[in-house]
């Protein structure tokens, strides 16, 4: 059987990373300027890659789906960034934030991927304030941090409610640089539809032009994926519109292990949803748990009378009112970690307390923090947030409390990369969301723009070199081989099926219908009867989509709904995956949460003993199940505790 | 109260950036105040697939205003009737039942049609591309705390760095002058020590790559900050003005 080499280097945790680069083979500048390196994707992760492989000497060809490489979904991030620079005295470490990281991900992650991603963090935050990222100070002129789900420090920099965009404003300005320079060339408008392999490495991908619909061939050394996650098969989630999952997908049919898809992320401060028409969900930042209080009606007939329209909120008394996190919680109270506050808003919904029009909302309330700060610094703290949230729902949250309901956020499973950031295909490499590496089964907040920028700013431009030091003697590919021949074939196949179906249904209603599948029976609670009755559904959807799907104009042309279509189509394979791996883990933990697998007080129940490993799946080809393989997760320097985060 | 209502589009269609466009009409009925402008143009989307015809392309993506994506000119309003929202931001309820909208992509001699409603705004990335940078490479920075800054000059740094790129200050300026996206980099980067050293160089060189791509000039009408989804204030442009004089003094 294959054995899964993740490649961790020996010796102390807090010296793994330094061993490894003191060891590690290296490319010189002259060579440098001789290899070619695929980046696809330019949100935080692929932006830093990219900017910082171009600084230093390699090509490199850079993709983007949307107009601009400014676009990317990491823009939309909001509250922060984590860093252990314990610039507030208040306790902070490396391993302080190695370990709130390892417990958050509920003992599911790697301690040695994770104690390299909290040791760069402090870079980060150095090399975004010399590219002139505006994050808040204090009047003293030093930097001002706020605190976020499970930790007990202040160790999240934050520029107001818009820290991913300036974050990736900052990357963006360095690839912009290298752009400029002419070492960075740039496809926008090209989604990559497929990787080509010569001789089993990653040399090259197939890219679908968007504007003109024509499929283009591009060669390098080395691929690297940072196309994010994929919860948009989930069709409603918080993720931009175009953010999908079919990169990935192309790379995992093609070889590399695709690890943990069970665990999604519910980030439990979403604005519910309104109506069938919704295209998608907005996210209110996990900060303003920071001082808003979350609570439903304490009394059953309260909540009813709030849901028929007859009571409002704010008359309701003080001592009606159930903080149920404050209550269950009382350690980290409103600052619990995501999948605890987000079942257990599911939890007060279900038993019949949930507020709004349909009972599937809870209110998070700012009224004590307005009595205790002044309006004044509640609008300087998430005066945009409510901003956004006014014009969405039309109401004013600095007199009604807001109403969120949990929603999908981010995907913790992705590609399976060894320590180096490769995949299983060697030469290809995934980084940002997209890979499985440091977040276990739950991400805690700001973590997802450290471990986008740590990946793509110091880690992945050290361990692409260990790899690229074979290559120097390797001539530049033609890309009118055979293997991208063959490549172009397959994909232009795949088009001509989907575009002669000339069926009845639209993209988006059988995209709508994968996501109602998803919702309810791989969301929030999953158990066995549920998971084996969705991977029914999900073949019977598939099936409908390839029998029945409709697209309009042509497929050599700008067409929308092809676009989406090729989404779609691998979405629906990565829903039956996620179903398998669902069904496959009998336990909870983190944000899969098995609803035989928990404890009296309903906390998630995990199985150390015998599921303690990364399930990597292995693709066995079309009509065949694939195969899993596990990487064990040896626990060599924590002790795995239940979570607590009660006292 | 959010409720249904029927409305009339007038679409602008176009197949390609050489071709000529023309409005199309669409009635739609039974569109909820509580949806989106961009929903809205779903529900259209989906109508016309229906038919079998192809749907209006038009740019989009985060749909919670903060990637640029989206534009649209939306009776004569570059993002629509509301204030300080992108399109996608833009709410049914700010429209009445039987209503005709008209909507547009952006006019700009810098931003050439693609197909319908969308455009090409790279132009704007040539300009960052040209200098809205600082010039330092990943590794070797300073300690994030070892350079203290002023909390006034990083809150007004962060209002300029707010914008999103959409383009809707050309679009809605008559002389198609993009003074205020570049302005607003311009100054965000000015106002921080880290951006003070090349700032000479970077006035010039974005203004320079400003008019070679065929943007106008300022005339200080204020419809870009009128209309900027970001609230960008045109001091930003004073600013800049300053920059490039003393840059030019210095030359």
């Amino acid at each position: 059987m294959t054995q899964i080499n993740s490649k961790i280097p020996g010796g102390p945790l807090a010296e793994k990373w330094k061993n490894y680069k003191d060891h590690q083979k290296l490319v010189n500048p002259a060579n440098k300027r001789r290899l070619d390196i695929i980046v696809v994707g330019t949100g935080l992760a692929g932006a830093s890659a990219a900017a910082s492989l171009a600084e230093m000497g390699f090509n490199v060809l850079n993709f983007c789906i949307q107009d601009s490489p400014r676009r990317a979904h990491s823009i939309a991030a909001q509250g922060g960034i984590n860093a252990a620079k314990n610039y507030q005295n208040d306790g902070d470490s490396i391993y302080r934030l190695f370990y709130d990281t390892i417990k958050g991900g509920d003992y599911r992650a790697r301690e040695a991927n994770v104690y390299r991603l909290a040791e760069v963090s402090n870079s980060i935050i150095d090399q975004c304030v010399a590219q002139g990222v505006p994050f808040a100070r204090e009047y003293g002129g030093l930097l001002d941090n706020r605190s976020f789900g499970g930790a007990q420090v202040s160790r999240t920099f934050y520029a107001r409610g818009q820290t991913g965009q300036q974050l990736l404003l900052g990357a963006y300005s360095a690839l912009s640089r290298q752009i400029g320079l002419g070492k960075v060339k740039l496809y926008k408008r090209h989604e990559m539809v497929d990787v080509v392999k010569i001789d089993g490495r990653a040399r090259g991908i197939i890219a679908r032009n968007l504007t003109t619909g024509r499929l283009e061939r591009f060669a390098a050394h080395a691929v690297v994926v940072a196309t994010g996650g994929y919860v948009n098969t989930f069709f409603l989630s918080t993720n931009a519109m175009a953010s999908n999952g079919s990169a990935a997908w192309q790379c995992y049919k093609k070889g590399a292990y695709f690890a943990n898809p069970c665990y999604v992320q519910i980030h439990p401060t979403c604005i519910p949803v309104h109506g069938e028409f919704q295209s998608k969900l907005t996210l209110m930042s996990e900060s303003l748990r920071n001082d808003g209080r979350i609570w439903v009606p304490k009394k059953k007939e309260d909540a009813e009378a709030i849901r028929a329209g007859k009571l409002k909120p704010t008359q309701i008394k003080e001592e009606d009112r159930d903080y149920y996190l404050e209550r269950r919680y009382p350690a980290f109270g409103n600052l619990v970690p995501r999948d605890v506050a987000s079942r257990a808003a599911k939890e007060r919904c279900d038993a019949g307390y949930g507020v709004g029009s349909t009972g599937l909302a809870v209110y998070l309330d700012f009224a004590d923090a307005i009595h205790r700060l002044g309006k004044t610094v509640v609008e300087q703290r998430y005066g945009n947030l409510f901003q956004m949230y006014e014009k969405i729902v039309d109401d004013n949250p600095y007199e009604t409390p807001m109403m969120i309901f949990p929603a999908l956020h981010y995907a913790m499973g992705g590609l399976w990369v060894d320590y180096e950031l490769m995949t299983s295909v060697p030469g290809l490499f995934a980084i940002g969301e997209a890979n499985f590496s440091d977040h276990g089964a739950n991400r805690l907040g700001a973590s997802a723009l450290m471990q986008g920028l740590a990946d793509g700013y110091f880690v992945l431009p050290y361990t692409i070199q260990n790899y690229l030091a074979d290559q120097i003697q390797v001539p530049r590919f033609s890309t009118n081989l055979p293997e991208f021949a063959e490549a172009e074939k397959e994909i232009q196949e795949r088009i001509h099926r989907l575009m002669n179906i000339r069926g009845q249904r639209s993209v988006d209603s059988l995209h709508k219908e994968l996501g109602h599948i998803m919702w309810e029976h791989i969301g929030m609670g999953r158990n066995a009867a549920g998971l084996k009755e969705a991977i029914q559904l999900l073949k019977a959807l598939k099936k409908e989509f390839w029998s029945n799907l409709r697209i309009p104009g042509r497929a050599d042309d700008l067409n929308i709904e092809l676009e989406k279509a090729l989404r779609l189509a691998d979405f629906i394979e990565i829903g039956e995956l996620m179903a398998h791996d669902s069904l496959d883990r009998a336990e909870s933990c983190g944000g899969h949460f098995r609803e035989e697998y928990q404890t009296p007080e309903g906390e998630a129940l995990r199985q150390d003993d015998t599921l303690s490993y990364v399930s990597c799946w292995e693709y066995r080809g079309e009509g065949k199940d694939p195969l899993m393989l596990k990487e064990p997760l040896d626990y060599e320097f924590v002790v795995r505790q239940q979570r607590n985060y009660k006292n | 109260m959010d409720q249904n209502i029927n409305i009339t589009l007038k679409v602008w269609r176009q197949r390609g950036p050489k071709e000529k466009g023309a409005f199309e009409t669409y009635k739609l009925n039974n569109v909820s105040q509580g949806s989106s402008f961009l929903e809205m143009l779903d529900v259209l989307n989906e109508q016309l697939v229906n038919q079998g015809k192809e749907p209006v392309a038009f740019d989009h993506d985060c749909r919670e205003g903060i990637c640029g994506m989206c534009s649209l000119y939306i009776n004569g309003h570059p993002h629509g009737p509301d204030s300080a929202v992108t399109t996608c931001q833009l709410h049914m309820r700010k429209f009445e039942d039987g209503a005709t909208i008209t909507v547009e992509p952006w006019r700009s001699a810098g931003f050439p049609v693609i197909r319908d409603l969308m455009v090409d705004r790279y132009a704007y990335d040539k300009i960052i591309q040209a200098g809205g940078f600082v010039s330092i490479n990943t590794g070797g920075v300073p300690d994030a705390n070892a350079i203290p800054i002023s909390k006034k000059d990083a809150d007004l740094a962060m209002d300029a760095a707010a914008c999103i790129g959409c383009g809707a200050c050309a679009a809605a300026c008559k002389n198609g002058s993009a003074m205020l996206f570049v302005s607003a980099k311009v100054s965000q980067l000015a106002l921080l020590p880290q951006g003070k050293i090349e700032a000479a160089r970077r006035a010039k060189a974005m203004i320079a790559k400003m008019d070679e791509l065929g943007f106008g000039n300022c005339t200080n009408t204020r419809a870009c900050e009128a209309e900027c989804p970001k609230e960008i204030s045109i001091s930003n442009i004073a600013r800049l003005n300053r920059e490039y004089i003393s840059a030019k003094l210095s030359d």
